[in-house]
């Protein structure tokens, strides 16, 4: 399996080589000219007076693989939640490229629009086939009537075919996804993000409750992922972050604290502070 | 390889329910026709219309899985899209009795007369032609359930909130269609209906034919059912109703899925009470009370959700009980049909075809 | 010692010239009748007006072979349906001929209406006299005019002098010179009372030139006053109709809004509640009041144990599946109804009503608030009260809103939801009861009583918000309110109508409703 992936890698890195089901969907509205692909502009949102978010700034570069770490309640879900479109900031802009205003649009328009979501729990449809999530989560016309008539392209199920062996799940795809393990749930998940094919790619916690092995493997795909998308990773362990880390945000009380490389921010007086109580 | 993994519309299940069903309905006409009155094979005409009105009943009870079993939608209102499609139906037949009602008007019916309206109102223009009145048939539920559902859907109102709004959508048609002013015809509904396309309502053949069309409703209905089920949209709505967020999340408009799926669903009731009411020969407002709709997901329930051959088992089975009950042991009715509800949602969540399958797999 | 037996003198000559004056107008002859009126009038006793007012609406004869009086009631071909003349209810029925009316003439009515006017405007009760002033409104002649007169020198009560001086008017604007008109006019515009309007309108429509302008903007004044006092009523009885909505729906706010279960049998409960007070009332037939009391609390046991008894059965297994709960519920519901049926057979049976809670409460001529409504008001702002007491200040209300707020954390803390869960919906049922007791005050008490408030329940309850007794209140009073409002113009059944397309479509746009929980726990 390991060896499958790191064939994979190998042909990422091989910039020569197309490896189609990973090859982001360019939406011709995306206007990345100037390198930028995630504005966040002073957004703010409260719940019950309570300030989740206080005037946050962050902006994610073209291809830029991104860490964001942050004691609980740093708001880092909910920073997600609004890029999703899941909650309205009531303060503030979130812009996807140049031109593509993400508050105005729906959680499924922005998925569309090349933004792929992995939750924090791993949210799988239980009662299908594994096959079946990753034919649900791919890249195409999610209108109802061609919903209704889709069939499956011989390239598409290609696609189909490469991620199932990506995520190593090869030999469960008729299995009810329900009945998978959770370190293969939260593969399918990932699985599912590929197959969405988008250009953003926001990881909520990918390697939570993986063993080692499993975490060194997300680790090769995350990194494997960079270049050709934009990937925002949200997660607690701290040698995960590390092994992947070029560059790290660190949120607290709904406000970027710190930000630079995993080094910088370790030496930051204001992390320690923060992160050890001194 | 590809297609072993999909879902073919006419699945193992789909077969013999079509079969069964296909072979019961020969049998029955083939029982009615072939033997004499007096003999024990013999299914008496009334009977057979009956069977029919359960074939009615078990063609709304797809429809109600589809979005029930299938998408999480638990519409306490179907009642109301049944009740529609059978008031367009019996508008057609008022017209048609022209100048052999009571009081002889050729264009007015009878409680029109008896309210000493002197037209017709708008709205009961054109039910005079088959063509129009079936079309409202499907029409009349497909609108309403597009116009409500594209309001709700849209503002998320899912699980119980939905739930009870239908129960009062069709709660507010009861106390509308309860109105005389509505031109109805008020607490007593629609009837006194003499032919259908010419053929006499009361004639035995009629009653056959009505209940072949039935049968064959139920059929296409459930292979309609079936292709929308075993489609990738089949799958997007049970990818809704298990985690509904998350499907909005890889790029479905949720909304725009339940709505058409809503509208169809409540067209096939349409279509239901469409064949329900020449059969039964009345409809009145009665069919919108709330009582029916939640009797309705009864069927469902027992029967089995998302087995589309599950609700077509409850619904015949409840509505067999029914009428034995009702005419044995009229008190004991309510009793037994609230114990139902309350046996089949804790013992027995999977229903009948829940506890098929399980024999099945042991065998 | 003197004067009590001048006084007993007084009294024994009193009661002799009542006993006489019945005497006498039991009498076929005029003449002896005037004498017995008179007798009747000396003896200025209370009883004489039953018989004086018969004798004015000409109802009074005689039974002419046993010589007694009797009250007529009413007339049907050859017979006469006759009463007693004290007591109303014992009623005969006589062939026509039996009977024969005591004669009257038009002095003699005269000469009593002035007796039972001046009588009743020199009353004790300041509402006596007030009543009387307005009764003799509509109809002033000469011998009115002067009673006013008289009585307005000493009468000291502010309204029933404001009554008087209005008479007054009213016969200056018939009768009086330009500027007393003008006068009149002037003060008739404060008036409610509606021969007054009757007068004003008549100026306004064919009275001199210069005074219908007058009159129209007087009368515009007055129908200003009576819309608003319309409005306000309209208001009362919004508040009502809130009020029992609130009652009914409160109950299921708790159980929806803690346990996130929707009771389909809660209409069931309140109808428990309903009989119980039928029972009660059954078992204590000689005091209907306490009845009425003893029933609040017993409503609220029966209805809450039967609550228990249901999340016990068959709700404590349906954990997490709402929808499930919500059918099995309703099986629930159906299960009850037949009950009752079978027990109490399916026909209505009505609950008496106690007198302190019949009647009205007179503001002024085109508003009164009766009391039954009034009280119905009061008692669904007492257990609003309690209840918010109860959840806000008790242990058991703390360890029920942990509960609500999240179930693991407080289990971790060791409240015993499955204990909190039980006692809520003994609660949630308990004051199902409750309005049970209310509404068999308002309505007959039958098996589909609660079937009828069930839907209507939980519209209020969702256009309040779940889970929040504020939004129940509020969701519950004003579509009351709107459902009262919309009543005149549209009819009963179409404002109920409205009233829930209003609400569907308010759901469209706050799918939480008036007031929404927040926060991220609500997104889910």
């Amino acid at each position: 399996m390991s060896n499958v992936i790191s064939n994979y890698i190998d042909a990422v890195r091989d910039r020569e080589h197309v490896f189609d089901a990973v090859a982001p969907q360019i939406n011709p509205n995306l206007d990345v000219r100037k390198g930028c692909i995630l504005y966040m502009e002073d957004v703010s949102v409260s719940f019950d007076g309570f300030k989740a978010i206080n005037n946050l700034n962050l902006y994610i570069d073209e291809g830029e693989l991104r860490c964001i770490i942050g004691p609980n309640g740093a708001g880092k879900t909910t920073m997600m939640d609004i890029i999703t479109g899941k909650t309205t900031p009531d303060t503030g802009t979130v812009y996807f490229g140049q031109k593509i205003n993400l508050l105005q649009m729906s959680e499924p328009e922005i998925a569309q629009a090349g933004i792929g979501r992995k939750f924090q729990k791993p949210t799988v449809f239980e009662d299908q086939s594994v096959f079946a999530n990753l034919e649900l989560s791919m890249a195409c016309d999610k209108r109802v009537l061609q919903t209704l008539f889709a069939k499956l392209s011989a390239e598409q199920l290609q696609h189909i075919e490469e991620t199932l062996e990506l995520v190593g799940l090869k030999d469960q795809r008729f299995l009810r996804a329900g009945a998978l393990s959770h370190g293969q749930k939260q593969w399918l998940e990932i699985g599912m993000l590929i197959m969405q094919r988008p250009q953003l790619l926001l990881v909520d916690e990918p390697v939570a409750g993986m063993t080692h092995q499993e975490m060194d493997r997300t680790a090769e795909l995350l990194i494997s992922l960079e270049g050709r998308h934009s990937v925002v990773v949200v997660e607690h362990d701290m040698d995960f972050v590390r092994s992947i880390a070029r560059k790290v945000t660190v949120l607290h009380q709904g406000s970027v604290l710190a930000e630079g490389s995993m080094d910088d921010v370790q030496n930051n007086a204001r992390v320690k502070e923060v992160y050890l109580g001194e | 390889m590809s297609t072993s993994t999909m879902n073919p519309v006419f699945d193992k299940q789909t077969n013999v329910f079509l079969s069964v069903l296909s072979v019961i309905s020969v049998l029955v006409i083939a029982c009615n026709q072939l033997f004499p009155a007096d003999s024990a094979l013999h299914i008496p005409t009334y009977t057979v219309t009956l069977l029919g009105k359960y074939l009615c009943y078990a063609l709304l009870a797809v429809a109600i899985d589809l979005i029930w079993g299938y998408m999480g939608i638990l519409s306490l209102g179907h009642g109301a899209f049944f009740a529609l499609g059978g008031y367009a139906m019996g508008m057609y037949l008022m017209r048609q009795i022209g100048e052999r009602g009571v009081y002889g008007d050729p264009l007015l019916p009878d409680f029109m007369v008896f309210l000493n309206w002197s037209e017709l109102p708008w709205f009961w223009h054109g039910f005079d032609m088959f063509w129009f009145a079936a079309l409202m048939v499907v029409l009349v539920p497909g609108v309403l359930a597009f116009v409500f559902g594209w309001l709700t859907f849209r503002s998320r109102v899912t699980g119980v909130y939905l739930s009870i709004i239908t129960q009062a959508l069709t709660y507010a048609l009861m106390l509308a269609f309860y109105r005389n002013e509505m031109g109805f015809g008020g607490n007593n509904g629609l009837t006194d209906f003499k032919d259908l396309l010419g053929f006499d309502l009361q004639s035995d053949a009629t009653r056959l034919w009505l209940f072949l069309l039935s049968a064959i409703a139920l059929g296409l209905g459930y292979i309609a059912c079936r292709f929308i089920v075993a489609s990738k949209l089949g799958r997007v709505s049970l990818a809704i109703r298990d985690a509904e967020s998350r499907t909005r999340f890889i790029g479905y408009k949720v909304e725009n899925v339940k709505l058409w799926v809503f509208t169809f669903s409540a067209m096939l009731a349409g279509i239901a009470g469409a064949l329900y009411v020449p059969q039964v020969g009345i409809i009145n407002p009665n069919e919108f009370s709330p009582l029916n709709s939640i009797e309705m997901v009864v069927w469902v329930a027992l029967g089995g959700r998302a087995t589309l051959y599950g609700a077509v088992v409850g619904a015949i089975v409840v509505n067999y009980a029914k009428t034995y009950f009702t005419g044995a042991l009229p008190e004991v009715w309510l009793f037994a049909l609230g114990g139902l509800f309350v046996v089949t949602t804790i013992f027995l969540p999977k229903g009948i075809a829940g506890l098929l399958k399980k024999k099945e797999a042991r065998a | 010692m003197l004067l009590m037996l001048a006084n007993a003198k007084l009294w024994a000559a009193a009661e002799e010239d009542f006993a006489r004056g019945l005497e006498l107008i039991n009498s076929s002859k005029l003449s002896q009748v005037k004498q017995g009126v008179d007798r009747l009038i000396a003896s200025s006793d209370p009883r004489a007006r039953i018989y004086l007012n018969a004798m004015l609406d000409s109802n009074l004869y005689r039974h002419t072979k046993e010589k007694r009086l009797v009250m007529l009631v009413s007339r049907d071909g050859s017979k006469v349906i006759v009463a007693d003349v004290n007591d109303a209810s014992k009623t005969e029925e006589l062939k026509k001929r039996r009977v024969k009316r005591v004669p009257i003439n038009n002095r003699l009515r005269g000469d009593i209406k002035a007796y039972l006017a001046s009588k009743d405007l020199s009353d004790e009760s300041s509402s006596v006299r007030k009543a009387a002033v307005q009764r003799l409104l509509g109809d002033i002649g000469e011998l009115e005019l002067g009673l006013f007169k008289q009585r307005l020198e000493v009468e000291t009560n502010p309204d029933v002098k404001y009554l008087l001086e209005s008479g007054i008017a009213l016969d200056k604007l018939a009768n009086g010179e330009r500027f007393e008109q003008l006068a009149a006019i002037e003060l008739l515009g404060e008036s409610l009372e509606p021969p007054v309007r009757n007068s004003l309108n008549q100026m306004a429509e064919s009275g001199p030139e210069e005074l219908q302008a007058l009159a129209a903007k007087a009368l515009a004044k007055i129908d200003d006053k009576v819309a608003f006092y319309a409005f306000l009523e309209k208001v009362f009885f919004g508040l009502s109709l809130g009020s029992v909505l609130v009652l009914a729906a409160i109950g299921l706010a708790i159980t929806f809004g803690v346990m996130g279960c929707i009771n389909m049998a809660h209409g069931e409960l309140i109808m428990i509640g309903a009989y119980t007070t039928y029972v009660i009332q059954l078992m204590m037939p000689n005091a209907i009041g306490a009845s009425l009391i003893v029933a609040v609390p017993a409503a609220f046991l029966v209805s809450g144990l039967v609550g228990i008894l249901i999340e016990r059965g068959v709700i404590q297994f349906l954990k997490g599946r709402p929808l499930e709960t919500l059918l099995a519920t309703f099986g629930v519901s159906l299960v009850l109804q037949q009950l009752v049926r079978s027990i109490f057979s399916p026909l209505n049976r009505s609950v008496e009503t106690p007198e302190w809670m019949s009647g009205a409460l007179d503001i002024n001529p085109v508003f009164a608030i009766t009391y039954n409504r009034l009280y119905i008001i009061f008692f669904c702002l007492a257990v609003f009260a309690l209840l918010f007491f109860v959840l806000r200040k008790t242990v058991l209300g703390l360890q029920v809103r942990a509960v609500s707020q999240n179930r693991n954390m407080a289990r971790a803390m060791g409240v015993r939801s499955e204990w909190v869960d039980a006692l809520t919906f003994g609660l949630g049922s308990g004051i199902a009861g409750v309005a049970g007791v209310a509404l068999s005050q308002l309505t007959n008490v039958g098996p589909n009583l609660g079937q009828s408030y069930i839907i209507d329940s939980f519209m209020v309850v969702v256009f309040g918000g779940v889970g929040n007794l504020w939004g129940t209140l509020v969701a519950g009073m004003s579509l009351g309110i709107a459902n009262k409002m919309l009543e005149p113009v549209s009819g009963a059944v179409l404002a109920k109508i409205l009233v829930l397309v209003f609400i569907i479509l308010f759901i469209q746009k706050r799918p939480r409703g008036l007031f929404p929980q927040k926060g991220r726990a609500a997104e889910d």
